[in-house]
């Protein structure tokens, strides 16, 4: 059984049609990106993953069952934009998060706070906006899901932090969950991969194994993209 | 150890070129036990099944072997590392002597430039 499945998804809103016959396949243990321009669905697509939207017609199943409190339970999701109370110290978001949900390990967010040499009592308001992206990071990350779903988690952020996050991704990456991450950003972040899907017009284009693709189509996933795209 | 990718090629076969360089040159000892998979992933940054893939394709080339349960070893086989070794000398050669005679360079005068250069 496949960890999430969405089955002939579409979206529209109003008569503009966002989303057209979605097909695809997540199973377990794995890095997958979904890679497209800004506007061609990625956000729309994750929103409805995570309940947030409703499709217009298809079907999305989580371990086999339709999406819904079950779903939410097991999903770990990094919004694009942050909904955060600024006013509240990091202490108190990791409060938030463990009376919200039950997989939340307050320890491990404790030690990842203390890694970056932050002091739990401070503001968010008070901290850098990168610092702010990699503290979200940590919250979602430090939660024991089955799918971790994060919305372009390099936007706008440096290179250090870009390293930082990559490599959180990766520590806290285990086998029996998956990580789909949106961007379009896809230089910085092919590396970790291991399957990619390009979304385009709303449509998925291409579904491959990311080692594969650049064996066979000889570069890297980013030229690939390029050329495919014309970007 | 310190691993370098570009983003051009299969990351696995990256890896297991640059393994390979580590286990021919004795910096992971013949005999030696390697680091978890998950261990050896974070070290190189790489995702833990790519790296999976990567130390399954140097066992197929018997440069290691697992021992139940134990984790993975290199090999013990010397012939094999000196084999792996002596085909690595051996790229790398025609690599410089191509490279020379695209600049130009007869036999003999690329002789002469490694006689020059010390070694």
């Amino acid at each position: 059984m496949k960890l999430l499945e969405c089955k002939h998804v579409y979206k529209s809103f109003d008569k503009k049609e966002v989303l057209k016959d979605i097909n695809l396949k997540i199973p377990k243990g794995k890095i997958i990106g979904l890679l497209g321009k800004n506007g061609m669905g990625k956000t729309t697509l994750i929103k409805l993953i995570n309940d947030l939207l409703t499709p217009t017609s298809g079907e999305i199943l989580i371990n086999g069952k339709e999406i819904g409190i079950d779903s939410k339970k097991i999903i770990s999701y990094l919004p694009e934009r942050t909904y955060l109370d600024k006013s509240m110290t990091i202490k108190q978001t990791f409060k938030f998060f463990s009376e919200f949900y039950d997989d939340f390990d307050i320890e491990k967010a404790k030690r990842l706070i203390e890694d970056l040499d932050l002091e739990i009592d401070t503001k968010i308001s008070k901290m850098s906006k990168g610092m702010q992206e990699k503290l979200q990071l940590i919250l979602v990350m430090s939660r024991n899901a089955e799918l971790y779903i994060l919305d372009e988690p390099l936007g706008g952020v440096d290179p250090a932090t870009r390293d930082y996050i990559l490599d959180t991704i990766l520590n806290n990456f285990n086998e029996k969950a998956s990580v789909l991450i949106s961007t379009h950003l896809i230089g910085d972040i092919e590396r970790i991969l291991d399957e990619v899907i390009f979304i385009d017009k709303g449509k998925i284009i291409l579904s491959s194994d990311a080692d594969k693709l650049r064996e066979k189509e000889k570069g890297s996933i980013d030229e690939i993209f390029r050329r495919m795209f014309k970007c | 150890m310190n691993f370098v990718f570009d983003n051009d090629r299969p990351i696995y076969i990256q890896l297991v070129e640059q393994l390979e360089i580590y286990i021919i040159s004795g910096k992971i000892k013949s005999g030696g036990k390697l680091p978890s998979v998950r261990e050896l992933a974070l070290k190189t940054k790489v995702n833990p099944n790519t790296m999976q893939k990567a130390l399954v394709e140097l066992e197929d080339l018997k440069l290691i072997y697992t021992e139940r349960t134990n984790g993975k070893y290199v090999t013990k086989d010397q012939k094999l590392l000196d084999k792996f070794k002596d085909k690595y000398a051996k790229d790398k050669t025609q690599k410089y002597i191509d490279d020379m005679k695209e600049l130009g360079f007869e036999k003999s005068e690329i002789v002469e430039f490694l006689k020059e250069e010390s070694i």
